[in-house]
């Protein structure tokens, strides 16, 4: 790009380099203050005031708590059973309804199309969904939080899109071979689809792990089987049940040099632990988000 | 439609061709049973589940048992003042939301695509992707913790002399943190979109338009701002068209007794009121009332966008 060095373009750049540097900053900071006040000594802590530049001390006293915590290792086990199993089963069932949506030869591709759509657009609402879910028997069991949610039509149709640009002649060939349906699927489509799929499986994973609303409503009575987040609502949202939580792990630890300041320390500590693992994840599946987004907003 | 092909012609009715599709196909079908039976389940029966809405619905006489009281849940909601605060509070809390949430991203994908250093503009980029993988659970855990009254926020307003305060309990500036948390979580993330339209533009244009003698500004109104308008205006369109849907997640989470009156929306509302209080029947009318007139929306919003840009979403 050819462009002239003049005095306001100059102020120009450079107002710019600063005003996006402090939305960056603005961007980061939250977590930094987080990270910063895991590792701080409480009482430092609270007598500080203005942003956290570095850890007020070190200690590592709110981790123990944190892994000392049986609760935390049961919900983080339990989210990542829902993570691996959720983000699987609908992953294999988005495949499926993809590639029959895809088949010019299915003769109720179309109408199928419009019955999946207008679920997009229409639903029974949150009544009528819990009322289904406790008719089949599934509140309270790992199940309610994986099957009414297996499909998300959107990816299903935007999977639908990406199938119907790879070559027919591929998957004409291997028929001739004899190729069945399902071999079509597994062995030409998915191969040559694998960045989309990828993007799925990241949307799908990833609000696996930031979900706790549908374990909230189908799991009131199995504290064993919440998902990490809803224990950390626990802990950060809602105060009188974080006593609880925090107390409980309390008793796994010397009482005597807590001195209940610890609280604040330990719910940075569990937004570390919870989060951490996404942050450490995303920017190497960035080159992804581009196409992601682009599949999201174009149409058949 | 009925079909009375009487001959034995394989390529008249719907019927036959369906049939010999099927005999053809036959894995095609198997495999779409699944799909077609979560979709009946878990989508439409739910649907046909909002017949409680009109019912006098007790969980144990079941939908068949139960007494039909036609509009009495709607009307009970509609004259009640829960009503017109929580319409309001929905349509306010989305407006907001439009109008910082949506220019915010195109603002920033403008003032990041002006930017010549391309390292940090990446640099930038990556960082602000970042709120949008933090969870719901924690953006409102950091949000309750950075303002009370001991919170960083309100150092800042000590510094500039107002009283300390728990600022998510004050029912003033709960829309400010409600708005202003979506618009941090979801700022760069909703500048992909633009920033990938705006690389697609084409380099000759502005080539051309620098030999002419235009100036950034100029390049700025005339080249870049129509290359991200038609993508922009789709947007627009269909956030107008969601201007009464509102998750209840954020709100359960953030909001207290305390801020109801600017904070209760209808989503949180049938919640409360549905599931936790167990009325089921009136939370299914409130829900369905809310569903309804959202389809009505989105449908509006669908034909104007058909209707201006020659794009929908279907």
């Amino acid at each position: 790009m050819i462009e002239r060095r003049t005095v306001s373009n100059r102020i120009f750049d450079a107002f710019n380099v600063i005003l996006l540097f402090l939305i960056g900053l603005i961007c980061l900071y939250p977590m930094v203050h987080v990270l910063f006040g895991s590792f701080s000594h409480p009482k430092e802590l609270l007598n500080h005031t203005g942003p956290l530049l570095r850890p007020m001390g070190f200690i590592t006293r709110g981790y123990e708590i944190v892994f000392a915590n049986p609760n935390i290792w049961v919900s983080y086990g339990n989210t990542i059973f829902y993570v691996v199993v959720g983000t699987a089963a609908r992953m294999f069932m988005t495949l499926l309804g993809a590639y029959v949506l895809a088949q010019d030869s299915f003769m109720l591709r179309k109408p199928m199309m419009i019955i999946f759509v207008f679920t997009m657009y229409f639903s029974g609402g949150l009544i009528p969904d819990f009322l289904l879910v406790s008719k089949l028997g599934m509140l309270n069991t790992r199940a309610a939080i994986i099957i009414p949610n297996l499909i998300a039509t959107w990816n299903m149709i935007i999977l639908r899109t990406a199938f119907r640009q790879v070559p027919a002649s591929l998957g004409e060939s291997a028929r001739l071979d004899g190729a069945g349906d399902l071999t079509v699927l597994f062995r030409i489509l998915v191969p040559t689809t694998k960045a989309t799929i990828a993007v799925i499986i990241m949307y799908y994973a990833v609000g696996e792990w930031n979900s706790w609303f549908p374990a909230a409503i189908y799991l009131p009575g199995r504290r064993d089987l919440h998902p990490l987040q809803l224990i950390l609502r626990e802990i950060l949202i809602s105060h009188s049940a974080s006593g609880n939580v925090i107390n409980q792990s309390l008793e796994f630890v010397d009482q005597d040099a807590v001195e209940g300041l610890i609280e604040d320390v330990v719910r940075y500590c569990t937004i570390c632990i919870a989060t951490v693992p996404i942050l450490c994840v995303y920017p190497f599946v960035q080159k992804h988000f581009v196409r992601g987004v682009m599949m999201g907003s174009l149409k058949e | 439609m009925v079909n009375i092909s009487t001959t034995r012609s394989h390529k008249s009715g719907f019927l036959p061709r369906l049939k010999k599709n099927f005999i053809q196909h036959r894995s095609l079908y198997l495999i779409s049973i699944p799909i077609v039976l979560y979709f009946v389940v878990f989508k439409y029966i739910p649907m046909f589940g909002v017949v409680i809405a009109f019912q006098d619905y007790r969980p144990g006489l079941g939908i068949l048992g139960s007494k039909f009281v036609g509009f009495k849940y709607f009307i009970d909601f509609l004259t009640s003042p829960n009503a017109i605060r929580t319409i309001r509070n929905t349509i306010v809390l989305n407006v907001y939301n439009l109008i910082f949430g949506y220019t915010s991203p195109i603002i920033f994908a403008l003032l990041l695509n002006e930017l010549r250093l391309q390292r940090y503009k990446k640099v930038v980029q990556t960082i602000s992707y970042m709120p949008h993988f933090i969870s719901l659970v924690v953006v409102c855990g950091i949000l309750k913790d950075f303002t009370s009254s001991y919170g960083i926020f309100n150092d800042l307003a000590e510094f500039f002399g107002y009283e300390r305060q728990n600022m998510l309990s004050n029912v003033d500036l709960y829309r400010a943190l409600y708005v202003g948390s979506g618009v941090w979580k979801d700022l760069g993330w909703g500048s992909i979109l633009y920033l990938a339209t705006l690389s697609s533009a084409d380099p000759n244009l502005y080539e051309a338009a620098t030999i002419d003698g235009a100036g950034r500004w100029k390049q700025l109104i005339h080249i870049t701002i129509p290359t991200i308008m038609p993508i922009a205006t789709l947007q627009l369109i269909m956030k107008v068209g969601s201007i009464m849907s509102i998750g209840a997640e954020k709100t359960i989470l953030l909001y207290t007794p305390l801020v109801y009156e600017k904070a209760d929306i209808i989503s949180s509302f049938v919640y409360r009121r549905g599931l936790q209080e167990m009325n089921f029947s009136f939370g299914a009318a409130v829900g369905l009332f809310n569903s309804v007139i959202n389809l009505c929306l989105l449908v509006a919003a669908n034909w104007s966008a058909r209707q201006m840009t020659g794009e929908s979403m279907w």
